[in-house]
């Protein structure tokens, strides 16, 4: 393996999603190979399982393959994580299920994602499970969606299927909130346009999958603008050196946070100034997402977690009454309607109500059923909470950091939903 | 003004966020440190998470008796550079006094011996929450680990009952008697490491580096010569001009041929090299499923 041993690169985080068979751990395989990410262990490992299953050739879908249970059921049943790296970036994969009933991961892995890539089998076009993923990337937005088109070879890498797909997808985002989307023609079994350009699609003009990931613009899929320091820990030393102290720790969820400006603290809506930031080397001049740093203020003021730190003219909206797209992932109970649950919001910790379910969303049709409440794990709905105690919260679309919240059984401590602010 | 972060920082970001969510979430967590690059590392992002305060939590050795000698001193040096507070969890002891029992033969090993004293060093210590060095990328069954891992009242792992974890909500709510295994570095590779310990100039064990040592050859690993470990009599002692690329039990942590000197030449050398560091670990190679295996009952 000859890896980059670049340390300017960037982070790139994408989530893979297609159904079963569409060539999902085939294509990552043929990333993690072609990128020249695996080892000889790691290979030899994967050729010799493959000629005990009596396949020919190195079958690269056996790379990706987890745990037991799925080495026994042969598909993939939670979200697992990989790594490779170019020169040029540095790539975390949440390779997530296309199993009908686990909506569940393919939300967790979209939740950090800067990048959905979505997998159609040329032979069958737009499924269900498409537009499921399709509607998941939008409602958790992910930033950019690319549409890989695989099994070229076995529609003669033809332009028209390819043609034809495109526009039936398109047809659908147009409904969606999604504005950057992409699509390649490839063979993940073949590896064209994977990494290497296919001589076989003259016609396609575009970048190979590798190179797209490698150039997307990801710079400015966090918020610069609005200021948003959530309080996650408080340094107090207590030693004669830094007797008096104080520091906020956290990760700046929202805007640029510089030494010498007037902020205001939530809840109290005191005024004051930054001091001093100190980052992971020592003092520097301004922070911006998403650094952990700590920041101390002019005035003494005892601020604690779940506090934040904002702009006077740009303020979070404070609000106990919270409106949401809730994914729920109980398996052993529905959403009850006027239930309790624990809450966390940023570094927040409230308890909450469901006050109102608004209406069910059918993530294959994005039809809203007003009529059927019950909400059961893996189903989408629009919910109206209420806290115990206000949230400083933005919209999801402004901010996935103070837009997103989690809620968690009080009982099992299980986590069984998460929402989306609107 | 460029507002954007290369992956080492991005990384060490989300690991010093890790950190302090524990710090926040539990009353009395602790560092498992093995004395390996990993647990060094996560000493040293603590370290940075909590500065200019101590690290507060206690870090834990589960000493097997079977060390590298040069990583106790290690251990001990870096404790008192860091002002941290240390636990050993003595495996030898739990042999003296019967609470487990000593595997024999060849491929003897205390791996196995480790899990029942650290759960026991848990249980004494009444830790509800453990963090660890493990990373996704070491093996198959780590892929699917969270940052945040549920254990039950008996320390055991269910993969297929695990929490799910959205965006940066880590949900550590636990009932009394359950703990958790934390995972700061879960998105690290082994090349991520070298190349933040490299740009960070942390000190490291000398181990990591080139130099010559007795060893001899198992089932094509290159093995230390020590009293700990029983040889067949085919198995010969040669000196090797070699270095470690994971620090643990001397009984089953191979060693390679390197000419590697600096952090540098380490990086160098993984970046082109065509194993894995697991592929060194005779512990890994009982069976295709061992590492998934050892992680149910409570491993690392
Ligand atoms: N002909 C052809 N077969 C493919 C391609 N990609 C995947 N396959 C095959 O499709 C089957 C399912 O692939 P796999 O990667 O396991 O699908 P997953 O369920 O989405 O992970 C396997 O037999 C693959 O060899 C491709 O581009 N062309």
């Amino acid at each position: 393996m000859i890896a980059s041993t670049n340390v300017n690169s960037e982070l790139l985080r994408f989530t893979t999603a297609g159904s079963v068979d569409d060539g999902k751990s085939t294509l990552i395989g043929r990333l993690l190979y072609d990128s020249k990410s695996i080892y000889q262990d790691q290979y030899d490992a994967v050729k010799a399982a493959s000629e005990r299953r009596g396949e020919e050739g190195v079958n690269l879908a056996l790379l990706t393959d987890g745990l037991r249970a799925e080495r026994e059921q042969g598909i993939t049943i939670d979200v697992a994580y990989r790594y490779f790296s170019t020169p040029k970036r540095k790539f975390i994969i949440a390779d997530t299920p296309g199993h009908i009933q686990y909506t569940r991961n393919m939300v967790t892995g979209a939740s950090t994602a800067n990048v959905a890539l979505i997998l159609i089998d040329a032979r069958n076009g737009v499924v269900e499970q498409t537009r499921r993923h399709a509607i998941i990337a939008s409602l958790l937005q992910i930033p950019h969606i690319v549409v890989c088109i695989n099994k070229m070879d076995l529609v003669d890498y033809s332009q028209e299927a390819y043609d034809a797909i495109q526009e039936q997808f398109e047809l659908f985002a147009a409904k969606l909130d999604v504005v950057d989307v992409h699509f390649i023609p490839i063979s993940a079994l073949v590896g064209d346009n994977v990494v290497h350009r296919s001589k076989k699609t003259e016609w396609y003009n575009g970048p190979t999958l590798m190179y797209y990931l490698e150039n997307v613009h990801i710079a400015s899929d966090h918020n610069f603008i609005d200021v948003r320091f959530p309080i996650q820990y408080v340094i107090r030393p207590y030693t004669d050196e830094h007797h008096d102290y104080r520091g906020y720790a956290g990760r700046v969820a929202g805007g640029v946070i510089k030494k010498g400006d007037e902020v205001m603290l939530l809840p109290s809506g005191f005024t004051t100034r930054i001091a001093q930031i100190d980052g992971p080397r020592g003092e520097i001049e301004e922070a911006f997402p998403p650094e952990s740093v700590t920041i101390l203020l002019e005035d003494k003021f005892d601020l604690s977690r779940g506090d934040m730190i904002v702009r006077e003219n740009n303020k979070p909206d404070v609000i106990q009454d919270v409106e949401v797209m809730l994914v729920w992932f109980d398996q052993t109970k529905s959403i009850q309607l006027r239930g309790k649950y624990a809450l966390m919001h940023t570094t927040r910790s409230a308890r909450c109500i469901v006050k109102e379910i608004r209406y069910k969303l059918n993530i294959n049709t994005l039809h809203r059923d007003l009529e059927d409440k019950d909400i059961q794990m893996n189903d989408v709905a629009r919910v109206v909470l209420r806290t115990t105690i206000p949230l400083f919260a933005d919209a999801y679309r402004k901010n996935r950091i103070t837009g997103s919240l989690i809620l968690i059984d009080e009982g099992t401590n299980n986590t069984v939903g998460a929402g989306m602010i609107i | 003004m460029n507002y954007n972060l290369n992956h080492l920082k991005e990384l060490e970001s989300e690991s010093i966020y890790v950190m302090r969510e524990i710090a926040s979430q539990f009353e009395n967590p602790v560092l498992m440190f093995s004395g390996g690059k990993d647990s060094i590392l996560l000493v040293h992002l603590a370290y940075k998470a909590f500065f200019p305060a101590r690290i507060p939590f206690p870090l834990l050795h589960i000493d097997t008796g079977h060390n590298f000698p040069e990583t106790l001193k290690f251990r001990d040096d870096l404790v008192e550079k860091f002002g941290a507070k240390l636990i050993v969890g003595d495996v030898q002891e739990a042999i003296n006094n019967g609470m487990v029992v000593e595997e024999k033969g060849f491929n003897a090993s205390r791996n196995g011996l480790q899990t029942a004293v650290l759960l026991d060093a848990l249980e004494q210590g009444k830790f509800n929450a453990a963090i660890g060095g493990g990373r996704r990328d070491e093996e198959k069954a780590r892929a699917k680990e969270r940052f945040f891992s549920h254990r039950d009242e008996f320390g055991q792992w269910d993969p297929k009952n695990q929490r799910p974890e959205l965006w940066n909500l880590f949900n550590g709510r636990h009932h009394i008697g359950e703990h958790f295994r934390i995972f700061p570095i879960s998105n690290w590779t082994e090349l991520d490491v070298w190349q933040y310990l490299a740009f960070e100039e942390v000190e490291l064990p000398s181990l990591y580096f080139s130099h010559e040592r007795k060893v001899f050859e198992r089932e094509g690993v290159l093995l230390a010569d020590s009293d700990f470990i029983l040889k067949r009599p085919e198995e010969t002692v040669f000196t090797e001009t070699v270095r470690c690329r994971t620090i643990g039990d001397m009984t089953c942590t191979g060693v390679w041929k390197s000419d590697a000197m600096s952090v540098q030449d380490i990086i160098m050398e993984i970046a082109t090299t065509r194993v894995t560091e697991r592929g060194g670990r005779t512990d890994d190679k009982r069976s295709e499923t061992s590492m998934e295996d050892r992680k149910k009952q409570g491993y690392f």
